[in-house]
């Protein structure tokens, strides 16, 4: 298998955790920020997080090297990442996997560049073409009907996209998407480099890929540019901690100078501790420790598709095509047959039975499965699915399947969320063009960006979703009740 | 030599008692196991440090939480007992003959092992032959049962700790589903003096409440549990614990026991002000996910 990464480095270090243990040990008396000074200053905090925890809430300093800047523990730390991932050079960031998407799409299109993406993108994706200028072209995503979830991308779209866009500078793919689903991603990259365009891979959902087997294909393994990487979802780090990994091709000192557009100069070494600590455990450990979360999975899905009514899908999705590999650690399932939104699902094993899954949206639930579990949670659960089957099944007529809504790109996101606007109630905007983003979170895919034409089917949507019980996000009114709109952009 | 066995019952909390020898000490893949010889309450078994049995008081729980349903159901014969690998409450199922199968589910055949070593007394009658032991995951096996069962047991540990999943709505919701029309559950509910304990049980009060049509509280007086004062839940498809207590018949059986009467039984019913009051909140506590 060659995209089996060996790495080269001794990966049983962790130079940030190594300096900061050494810190410690100094016991230098702190004139610095911040200024809490090891929690001292701040006791009711010191008694939450713990004395250890605080100790180590430092400034950059020489000893531990600055994350802007790196020449010593930081930079030795993301060498050993990128020597665990087989990436190029991986940056450590601080701001979440939204930083990460945001450098990686700053750092390879300016303003009205053309980038090929599939529209069921994360938000912080679109975002940042708000922030840069360029102009999507979307691939539509292939959808299972019967699930009602949107696929990966297929070779054939991908190609056309390309054909017809000869000036993109990069295809963006999602990979995995939340539900595990994986697209041909060396098919993909193999076109766009033929194309002379960068591949560029959103792979929050796929740290794991780095350190499994049998697992779909990694973006740095069939040779993408750059790939924002979420070590604190499947990696086991602190949440808002992540990872930036680049290819050959793409230079570090450019992709720092982007990083640095927008990231603090005060990163936070707990947050950098946590991915040196969870690099090292991944590369030592996670062959091991992800092979139990896909049997945990796999033994769910059996379980739960025993019930009856639910459908747990898996691997029997992969097609060769848009589904070309499924990521068998993720859980989801199938709640219509049984007369149930996914939204009511989540919403009743929360509220029910003290079970948070991640979450639930028109047709499906998802139950997110990491290094964490253990059986007996999982045991709760499946049981908690059947005795929701048993209290609540009813017909299923009525309920809508989700469909993927092809949508009109009027103008660029930045141009629309610049334009002069105004706000209208959502049901007098049916043809107007939207100027901002409103999405189901999670999972946080806009189900309208800015630049997209209004529909009445778009509407009927939102509706449908919000008297399901799914929490919209997104308009500057949180009510949700009105939205800003371009003005004079109506048909 | 001055050697005790504490537990807290509460952070504040210690009960103490003196060992004369530390007998056994193992950790199973889930718990920590521990027996010990003490003067005043004989041979004692602990689990992650909290007692689960002594020689001296073990007789309370265990008859009160099977003559209470055997009282009342006029025709026990299936039943299925959860946790209780200490064998006790078997060893008082058995005396039924009307008992066809009794199914021991324990998730730690560690338990099991040690106390046929240590307390042969009480696990003796694991050998009946009507008993059929199966080492499992308890939400597993009895997710896959339908309506099998005249009365199901629940002897488990506190609910902080492995035994957690027994105490959940969708473990109760599926023992509903495991019990005949006129089934039985009955389980050990904790105490309700320390608050810690008070809130576990009102939550799982709530849960069996919401999924029983019938569910009631009784308690007993145990002196090596926390405060010295337990509770069991009574939940019933179709019989009340006491309205459908059939005294004569079950006196006619000439069982002797030594904690439980059929008075006792109509008794234990009867609860204290501040009990009555931690389970009228929860019972009028409607707020279910409204579809």
């Amino acid at each position: 298998m060659d995209r089996t990464n060996k790495p080269k480095l001794d990966q049983r270090r962790a130079p940030i955790y190594e300096a900061l243990e050494n810190f410690r040990q100094m016991r230098v008396v702190p004139f610095d920020v911040p200024g809490h000074k090891r929690g001292r200053g701040n006791p009711e905090l010191t008694a939450f997080l713990g004395e250890q925890c605080v100790s180590v809430d430092v400034n950059s300093m020489k000893p531990l090297d600055n994350l802007s800047h790196p020449i010593s523990v930081i930079r030795e730390a993301e060498m050993l990442a990128a020597d665990a991932f087989g990436a190029s050079y991986a940056f450590l960031m601080v701001g979440g996997t939204t930083s990460a998407v945001q450098s990686m799409l700053l750092s390879s299109c300016k303003r009205g560049d053309e980038i090929i993406l599939p529209r069921n993108v994360h938000r912080s994706v679109i975002n940042a073409l708000v922030l840069c200028g360029a102009v999507p072209v979307y691939v539509d995503p292939d959808v299972d009907r019967r699930l009602g979830i949107s696929l990966g991308m297929c070779r054939r779209d991908v190609a056309r996209a390309i054909r017809e866009h000869p000036n993109a500078v990069a295809v963006l793919v999602n990979n995995p998407t939340y539900y595990g689903i994986c697209s041909d991603l060396r098919a993909i990259v193999r076109m766009a480099h033929e194309a002379g365009m960068l591949c560029l891979v959103d792979e929050a959902h796929g740290t794991h890929f780095y350190f499994g087997d049998d697992m779909p294909v990694s973006a740095m393994a069939a040779g993408a540019d750059m790939s924002a990487v979420s070590m604190h979802k499947s990696g086991g780090s602190l949440t808002q901690s992540s990872l930036l990994l680049i290819g050959p091709q793409m230079s570090v000192g450019y992709v720092r100078q982007i990083i640095n557009l927008t990231q603090t100069t005060s990163a936070s070494y707990l947050l950098m501790s946590s991915l040196d600590i969870s690099r090292r455990n991944l590369a030592l450990r996670g062959r091991t420790v992800f092979a139990r979360v896909g049997e945990m999975a796999e033994y769910a899905r059996e379980e739960i598709n025993e019930i009856g009514g639910y459908y747990a899908f898996g691997k029997e999705l992969v097609n060769g095509d848009s589904v070309f590999a499924f990521d068998t650690t993720k859980l989801s399932v199938h709640t219509r047959d049984i007369g149930l939104a996914g939204i009511e699902v989540y919403d009743i094993l929360r509220d029910e039975y003290d079970i948070q899954i991640e979450f639930g949206e028109i047709g499906n639930i998802l139950a997110y499965l990491s290094m964490g579990d253990r059986p007996q949670e999982l045991e709760r659960l499946v049981s908690a699915l059947a005795d929701i089957r048993r209290r609540y099944q009813r017909s299923s007529i009525g309920l809508l399947s989700q469909e993927y809504i092809d949508p009109e790109v009027v103008m660029s996101p930045q141009d629309a969320f610049y334009a002069p606007k105004r706000s209208v109630p959502l049901e007098k905007s049916v043809g107007e063009v939207c100027s901002e983003f409103v999405m189901c979170y999670p999972p946080g895919i806009p189900i309208l960006a800015p630049g997209e034409r209004i529909t009445s089917q778009i509407l009927d949507y939102i509706e449908y979703a919000r008297s399901k019980g799914c929490s919209l996000t997104g308009p500057e009114d949180l009510a949700i009740e009105n939205i800003n709109i371009v003005i004079g952009g109506k048909k | 030599m001055d050697l005790w066995f504490s537990e807290f019952h509460t952070p504040d909390v210690k009960h103490s008692i003196r060992v004369t020898r530390h007998l056994y000490s193992g950790r199973s893949d889930y718990q920590q196991i521990d027996v010990f010889d003490t003067p005043e309450f004989g041979r004692v078994l602990t689990l992650d440090g909290s007692v689960m049995l002594t020689e001296r008081d073990e007789f309370i729980y265990d008859e009160m939480i099977t003559h209470v349903p055997m009282a009342v159901h006029p025709n026990i014969r299936d039943v299925l007992v959860i946790g209780a690998g200490d064998g006790g409450v078997v060893k008082e199922l058995t005396r039924y003959s009307q008992i066809r199968r009794i199914d021991l589910i324990e998730m730690d055949p560690q338990v099991i092992e040690v106390c046929r070593t240590y307390l042969p007394e009480n696990a003796s009658r694991l050998d009946d032959e009507r008993v059929h032991i199966r080492f499992e995951n308890a939400l597993r096996s009895i997710r896959r049962s339908n309506g099998n069962y005249d009365l199901i047991i629940v002897d488990s540990t506190d609910p902080f700790g492995p035994g957690e999943g027994l105490f959940t709505r969708e473990f109760y919701g599926n023992c509903f589903s495991a019990l005949r029309p006129d089934g039985i559950m009955v389980n050990q509910q904790g105490s309700p003096f320390y608050r810690q304990d008070a809130e576990a049980m009102q939550r799982s009060h709530k849960r069996i409440y919401t999924t029983f049509p019938i569910s009631r509280i009784y308690q007993a007086h145990i002196p090596t549990y926390a405060a010295g004062y337990w509770l069991f839940g009574f939940a019933s498809k179709r019989y009340h614990p006491v309205d459908d207590l059939n005294a004569e018949k079950w006196s006619s059986l000439g069982l002797e026991t030594r904690y439980y009467t059929p008075l006792l039984h109509v008794g234990s019913f009867y609860l204290p002000a501040f009990l009555e009051n931690m389970l009228r909140e929860v019972e009028q506590d409607n707020s279910q996910t409204v579809l």
